[in-house]
């Protein structure tokens, strides 16, 4: 039983890895631009289709791979801002941008059923099966590798907002993007590289989501994207490190839950969120202040 | 001036948004080529598919199948001199689309007849809309108890499953590991199962039985049907390490990642059956890799490799039209097809399209044929005539294995090969 547990345990810890890399992305776009980026379910999975087809037809590693698909998922984020967000104004704009994000998410998932069809595909590499053993039990290494991945991702995230001239314009438009412009902020720029960077990283979630499920098709984006929004709420909303924190969290719960009864880890997942904003309403590592504007 | 503009893009949007949701969920309706065309009018009849969400790749094959049905009619005249139309909407595997789509395509469209869309989930709510309507509901993917004993179908009798009933489905596989000698027969068994009227019933009644074999249960839960990862639950298989594994299985995804997870905590059962996803042909293998697929097992009523004639000529068309061999064909396929072969028959005796007609004759004690071998249905539209066969993947080919002993079973492959990581 200790052994079940203690996989549960760690289980859960890296599980949340992987969705804190597929999460940064989203609660990093909401704290710059304001916007619940519905298509961040459907970006994780155009984030493995690329992969996916490195990996197929050019042989590439996956980790290899993501030196590709993470500066072409970039592009594709700065472009879908261009075309679809930065348009956007007046009073309505955070809900016309559910409107749109969901708009992007529909074209984009019709695009890969065209290019890939309706069956399910997967992501395999020798580090996907083989693990390291311990207490009774094998931690695959794409877990292992995907956590390291996210722990390294949200620090070169902190060290972009906190330690460059970037990050300085990307928190000052996050605090008050009218005074950002004021101050002299290209608030466009920032916003169309925010949102860049938060899709590229992205690639990254993808990648190991779908190394380490059962198989991915266009439309698996939408089991995804209710479970993210819930982490970067727990977490506080643009809370870059609240996202890692909230996975971890919510996967390690679940992960427990799931020993005993497996049909309660969903609605447990959803009871610890309702539970924790009753306390604390801007999330774990929110600031209310902060999006007060 | 921002203002109109705001207001001229909120509309574009908007408009964007509900076009796409409308292509999305409304037609791809079609009409069938082949064969001369005739005055009379065409006979149209609509379905709901989910060709997007969590079951397109059953729905995209379960259009295949009809399409394939209602053009080999057209192509050798039509039903009665009349041409058939599919009118098929996409429900994207929502339960509750699929009531919006059943309600347009008998009100709006007039459609003169309904097929049933894919899966037991949403069979049950469609059919409830044809019965209000008075119209057959001939399914081929709603096998569940749930779907028969539905209140709508115990008051109009409307529903005409042309495939097996599920509940029975693993009963071979259960007789033939009662069979086996004390000294090869199974000690344990785990039973997870995915939160579905379609996979549970005939897991349960599998576990009822093997345990009544002497056969403990180590392991035996629910997990949620639509969750991202099932990594957890089997997990929790693999670490009671029991001798055979009876999934519940609704699709491909679902058996892939248990297959996965078994690997990567190097757990092979000796024995592994799944209620659905192995009999989906290429679909299955090029996910979890012919090697890994070996040895395991999926009951149904129907493989490519079928030596019914019928099944034969359309599988001979099905490669033609789409490439492939015989054991990468989707069931699913043969399923559809089914539908629209029993319809025929119903149409072609009653003189028409009358529903109700049909409904009287399908229910009178009559056998129709299909690809997938006799039809005879009970007073709720189970298929009595339906035959259980298990089959087993065996080095790329899908060959059929239980019953022992009957025509066309092979020697089962036991206990299943290790994992070979593709």
């Amino acid at each position: 039983m200790a052994s079940t547990l203690t996989h549960a345990v760690i289980n859960g810890i890296l599980g949340g890895g992987v969705y804190a890399l597929m999460a940064v992305g989203l609660t990093l776009i909401f704290g710059v631009l304001d916007i619940i980026n519905i298509a961040q379910g459907i970006m994780v999975i155009l984030g493995a289709y690329l992969s996916y087809v490195l990996s197929v037809h050019l042989h590439l590693d996956l980790f290899v791979g993501l030196l590709v698909t993470v500066p072409a998922m970039f592009v594709i984020g700065v472009a879908i801002q261009w075309l679809f967000i930065r348009p956007l104004r007046g009073r309505d704009r955070t809900s016309m941008s559910l409107l749109a994000s969901y708009a992007v998410a529909i074209i984009i998932e019709g695009l890969l059923y065209l290019a890939f069809g309706p069956n399910d595909v997967s992501l395999s590499a020798s580090y996907v099966i083989s693990g390291v053993h311990m207490l009774g039990f094998y931690l695959p290494y794409i877990y292992l590798y995907g956590f390291a991945m996210a722990v390294a991702l949200v620090a070169a995230l902190y060290l972009l907002l906190y330690r460059t001239r970037f990050g300085h314009s990307v928190r000052a438009t996050m605090q008050d993007r009218t005074a950002a412009m004021l101050v002299g902020i290209d608030v466009n720029r920032v916003s169309a590289l925010t949102y860049g960077i938060g899709v590229a990283v992205t690639a990254a979630g993808g990648m190991v989501f779908g190394a380490t499920g059962g198989g991915f098709n266009p439309n698996s984006g939408y089991d995804l994207i209710s479970r993210l929004l819930a982490l970067i709420i727990l977490g506080g909303l643009g809370s870059i490190g609240g996202a890692l924190a909230a996975a971890v969290l919510m996967l390690t719960i679940e992960s427990i839950v799931d020993i005993w009864q497996p049909t309660w880890s969903v609605a447990v997942f959803y009871a610890a969120l309702v539970l924790v904003l009753m306390f604390r309403p801007a999330g774990l590592f929110g600031r209310q202040s902060a999006r007060a504007q | 001036m921002r203002s109109h503009r705001a207001r001229f893009l909120s509309v574009g949007i908007t408009s964007a948004v509900l076009a796409a949701m409308l292509a999305a969920c409304s037609s791809s309706s079609s009409s069938s080529s082949g064969g001369s065309p005739t005055t009379k009018a065409p006979i149209l009849i609509g379905a709901s598919l989910s060709l997007t969400g969590d079951f397109s790749a059953d729905g995209k094959a379960f259009e295949r199948g009809y399409e394939l049905w209602a053009h080999d009619v057209n192509a050798a005249g039509g039903i009665l001199g009349r041409q058939v139309r599919l009118d098929i909407l996409n429900d994207a595997s929502s339960p509750t689309q699929v009531v919006t789509n059943y309600t347009k395509l008998i009100s709006v469209d007039h459609v003169n007849l309904t097929f049933g869309p894919f899966s037991s989930l949403l069979t049950t709510p469609a059919s409830a809309v044809a019965a209000r309507n008075g119209f057959a509901f001939i399914e081929g993917a709603g096998g569940a108890p749930s779907v028969f004993t539905d209140p709508a179908n115990e008051q109009a009798h409307n529903v005409f499953d042309v495939s097996l009933p599920i509940q029975d489905e693993l009963v071979p596989f259960a007789n033939w590991v009662k069979s086996l000698p004390a000294s090869q027969r199974p000690k344990t068994a785990a039973y997870p199962m995915a939160d579905d009227p379609f996979a549970d019933p005939p897991v349960q009644l599998t576990q009822a039985t093997l345990e009544g074999a002497g056969i403990r249960t180590v392991y035996s839960k629910i997990f949620p049907a639509e969750v991202p990862d099932y990594t957890p639950a089997a997990d929790n298989v693999a670490a009671k390490n029991p001798d055979v594994v009876v999934l519940g299985s609704t699709d491909v995804p679902t058996v892939a990642a248990f297959m996965k997870a078994f690997e990567q905590q190097h757990f092979t059962p000796k024995i592994f059956i799944c209620a659905a996803g192995p009999d989906q042909g290429t679909a299955f293998t090029s996910v979890v890799g012919t090697g890994n697929a070996s040895g395991i097992m999926v009951p149904n009523a129907w493989y490519g490799g079928s030596s019914n004639a019928q099944s034969q000529k359309m599988v001979a068309e099905y490669i033609a039209k789409y490439g492939g061999n015989a054991s990468g064909i989707n069931a699913d396929v043969a399923e559809a097809y089914s539908v629209g072969q029993v319809a025929m028959q119903a149409i072609v005796a009653t003189g028409g399209t009358d529903n109700t007609k049909i409904i009287a004759y399908l229910h009178s004690p009559v056998t129709l044929n299909s690809v997938q071998g006799p039809v005879k249905f009970d007073s709720l539209g189970r298929n009595l005539q339906a035959t259980t066969f298990i089959f087993q993947w065996q080095n790329g080919k899908f060959v059929q294995v239980l019953p022992v002993g009957a025509a066309g079973s092979v020697k089962i492959l036991n206990p299943k090969p290790a994992w070979t990581n593709g």
